[in-house]
Formats: structure tokens, sequence, C-alpha cells
């Protein structure tokens, strides 16, 4: 059984963001918990990044083939607590977003006593996935994905995503 | 997923499964074909309720907050290519994304507490619970706030109500991450870090509006004062709130102290405008609701009803 749950493991490890190709779900910390049960069964829990995540679906189709064309059954369930963080992002990961072009999340600041309104924006130590340069400015805190802010360089003047930190 | 040998069974060609990106619809169990697609949002998670919690008030607190939520998305999401520049469009799509999320978990929280708050539908149906109070229950059984239903006006008046109810609801979620229900403490602890956000969008919008040009001041004040008399009603306490929630009441004061911040920065003057009153004492809470509601629920749940067998 323990040789199974290796392997399944090992399996599960594989398996990469539908959004995020570039990393696994375990780079991206989505992945919470892998065990195999008396019947081989084996269940995966994942966790959303944002409530409204549309990946979970394909995350979880991806996962149950990925152990379906290795002979084994499997379900996913969701796990909530405790809420997802982009503190759980791999450093492994951290280094794939940056060689795709993408800005990895700083420390997420944990929240004591009520949250403060932010009205100017968000200071950040990003630079440019580019061309290295700290001089860059936030166009929005929303992007193309829940999880990414969009910048700007303002010395090569491409923009980038940046995955902003919760 | 794609299935390999189904995939060569359905064809005479064997496939390459990652052949097309067409098709992953060809093979698999069809869905309702409204849905979105996991089935079950809280798939595995323990949905018992707690001890000392009645099922059908904890559903009828979940409808509360599920339906602001949704409601409010659906609002948000009519800005869909319409928003004053692209940046905008995205970002209000992406605060309706995860009003929506919340929605969903809230409405299956719900649904889990106590089944009976299902509409029912015809014998196999395939539309999941979220799905059936979102799209099947008529405008007197939902549970949201007015101020969520009004129709969005221009830019400015959407930036004020959201900044109003953004504000309203971090305040109250953050309280609720100490809720008896682990999972209504869940789905708060992580709507904070969404709603925390969605306050800072609107706040710096609004600050920008009211500083910006003559035009922009004058229709963030009229969008203000159009939203404001709906402010009341998210602090008068409902007897479900009150019993097993966080007590609206509770909150004003910090709600309070976040918008005259941004009041005070913006150089904008708290309204006096009066609270619209209630029909008979019943507000949004009750299931009394603006005409808005019907047209809204009209265009958002005329399909579904339509078709409340479709699969595809």
């Amino acid at each position: 059984m323990a040789a199974l749950l290796d392997r399944a493991r090992e399996l599960v490890a594989t398996v990469t963001d539908p959004e995020l190709p570039m990393l696994t779900l375990e780079d991206l910390g989505v992945l919470r918990d892998v065990s195999v049960d008396e019947n081989g069964t084996v269940t995966v829990a994942i966790t959303p990044t944002y409530s409204g995540c549309p990946a979970m679906a394909t995350m979880r189709d991806d996962i149950v083939r990925t152990l379906k064309e290795a002979g084994l059954e499997a379900t996913v369930r969701l796990t909530l607590s405790p809420a997802w963080t982009t503190d759980w992002i791999s450093e492994r990961g951290r280094t794939a977003l940056a060689e795709h072009g993408i800005s990895p999340p700083g420390r997420a600041t944990p929240v004591a006593g009520p949250v403060a309104l932010t009205l100017s924006p968000l200071r950040r130590a990003v630079h440019c996935p580019q061309c290295g340069s700290v001089d860059v400015e936030v166009t929005s805190e929303f992007g193309s994905t829940a999880c990414k802010a969009l910048y700007r360089c303002l010395t090569c003047l491409e923009p980038f995503d940046h995955v902003k930190e919760i | 997923m794609t299935n390999p040998s189904h995939n060569t069974d359905a064809n005479p060609v064997a496939h390459d499964p990652h052949d097309s990106v067409y098709d992953g619809l060809l093979v698999n169990d069809a869905h309702w074909a409204f849905g979105t697609d996991f089935e079950d949002p809280l798939a595995g998670v323990d949905t018992t309720v707690p001890e000392g919690m009645e099922p059908g008030d904890l559903a009828a607190y979940c409808l509360m907050l599920g339906d602001d939520a949704l409601i409010l998305s659906h609002r948000l999401s009519e800005w869909c290519s319409s928003a004053p520049d692209l940046e905008e469009d995205i970002a209000l799509a992406n605060i309706a994304l995860d009003l929506l999320g919340q929605a969903r978990l809230l409405l299956a929280r719900a649904a889990a507490a106590d089944p009976s708050v299902v509409p029912a539908l015809p014998e196999g149906s395939p539309v999941p619970a979220e799905d059936a109070l979102a799209y099947f229950r008529s405008c007197q059984e939902f549970r949201n706030l007015r101020l969520v239903e009004a129709p969005n006006g221009d830019f400015a008046e959407t930036i004020s109500r959201l900044l109003v109810f953004a504000t309203y609801r971090l305040a109250l979620f953050e309280r609720l991450t100490q809720s008896p229900d682990a999972v209504l403490a869940a789905v708060a602890a992580k709507g904070v870090k969404e709603l925390t956000y969605h306050r800072d969008f609107a706040g710096r919008w609004f600050l920008t509006l009211a500083q910006g040009t003559e035009e922009s001041r004058r229709r963030l004040l009229a969008g203000l004062a159009t939203v404001w008399p709906l402010r009341a009603e998210l602090f008068a306490s409902h007897e479900v709130e009150a019993r097993i929630g966080v007590d609206p009441a509770s909150i004003a004061a910090d709600v309070d102290v976040v918008l005259e911040q941004v009041f005070a920065v913006s150089g904008v003057e708290r309204p006096t405008a009066r609270a619209l009153a209630g029909v008979e004492g019943q507000t949004g809470r009750d299931g009394m609701h603006s005409e808005a509601l019907s047209r809204l629920l009209a265009e958002m749940q005329v399909v579904a009803r339509e078709h409340p067998m479709g699969v595809w």
C-alpha cells in the first residue's frame, strides 16, 4: 500500500496547472493531500486559489485522467480550509514563473486585526521579468486570471503579469 | 476527460488524445448545459450542521450571503465589454468572478444544510442544487439586499455601490471567520482576501473620480446619492442574522470608519439622504425586492428555465 501511495503521489505531482502550465499543482500549492484506501482507490485533495477559480474542474479531470492512464482509480475532493495563499507556491514554482515572464508573488502579509484600506498603489518589490528593471508600475490589480495583477515595465515598456499576494 | 480507448471506438481513425482541443467535448459524460462543471463545489467537504444551529437557519443565512454575491456578480458582469477601458472591464469581471465563486459555495452550503430550500425540478433533471437555487427560485425567494439588485447606473454609480458593498462584506466576513460552521468560516477566510482587493479597487476609483474632472466628480456625487438610501438596509438585523450569523448592526460603526476615510481623502461629504423604506417593514432579506430584481432574474434565468433537462 505504501508503494501504491508513493506511486500515486509521484503521478499526481506531474499534473500541471491549466492556466499556468509551467507549474505543477504541487508547485502552485493547490495540491493538499494524496491518500489511498484499502481498495486501492486514490483520493486527492485540492484547494481553489480563488473562490471563483474556473480551473477546478479541469484540475480534477487532469488528476483523474493521469491516474487512470496509470491504471489507478481516483476521486478528487476539495479542502477549503486553510485558504490558499501564494506563500504555498514553491521555490521551484517561483523560478518557473519568472522564467516564463511572470513575476512571482512576494510574501503575503498575514493580517492581524482589521484589514487596512489601501488607496495608494500597493508597494511591492517587483522587477520586470523581461529586462530586470525595477522601474515598473502597476496597470491594474486585476489581470488575465483571478490570481494576477497587470504591470508595465517603464524601462523596456513591456507589459507583464504579476501573481498577486493573497 | 479524454479517454484514448473511447476515442478509438468512436472514430475509425485513432487520434492522439491531444490532437484537437475539441476532442474533450466529444467524449466523457454529458453535463447539464448551464453548469460550471465541478458538479459539487463542496465535494468531500464536511457539511455537518454544527450543534446548536438550526439547519433551516443556516440555509437561510447562506442564501442571504450567497444571493448578495450572486446578484452583484451578475450586475458587475453586465459591464463586460462596456467598461470605460479594457483594464476596468477585466477588473469588474474578475470581481464578478470572485463573487460568483463565493455565491456557488454559499448556495451549495445552503442546500447541504437544508435540502428543502432547493426548488423541486422534474425527475431526472441534471441541475445541481446550487444551480437550482440560482436559476429556479422566484424573485421573492431571493434574500439579497436591495443594494445589489439596483441597476448599474454609470461607472461612478457602480463604483459607489461597490465601495459600500465591499466595505460591508469585508467587515462581515472578517467576523464570519469565527463562525461555528466550519464551511462558512472557510468561505469567509477566503473571501476576506478577495474582498480586500475589491474594496481597494473601489476606494481608489472613488478617489480618482472625486478628484478628477468636474464631470467625473459630478457623476460620482450623483452615483453616491443614488446608492446611499440603500445603505441603511445593510445594517438592519434580520432575526436569522442576529441568531446564527454576524449581526450586521455590530459592524455598522466599523464600516462607517472606512467609508469616512475614503470620503475624507476624496473631499466628499457624507450623504444625508434618508434610507429607502421597506414595504410594510419588509426589505430584501425578507424577499421584498424592487422591480429591478425581476428583470435581472428574467434575463439570468430564462434559458435555464426553458431547458431544465438540458445536457451537452
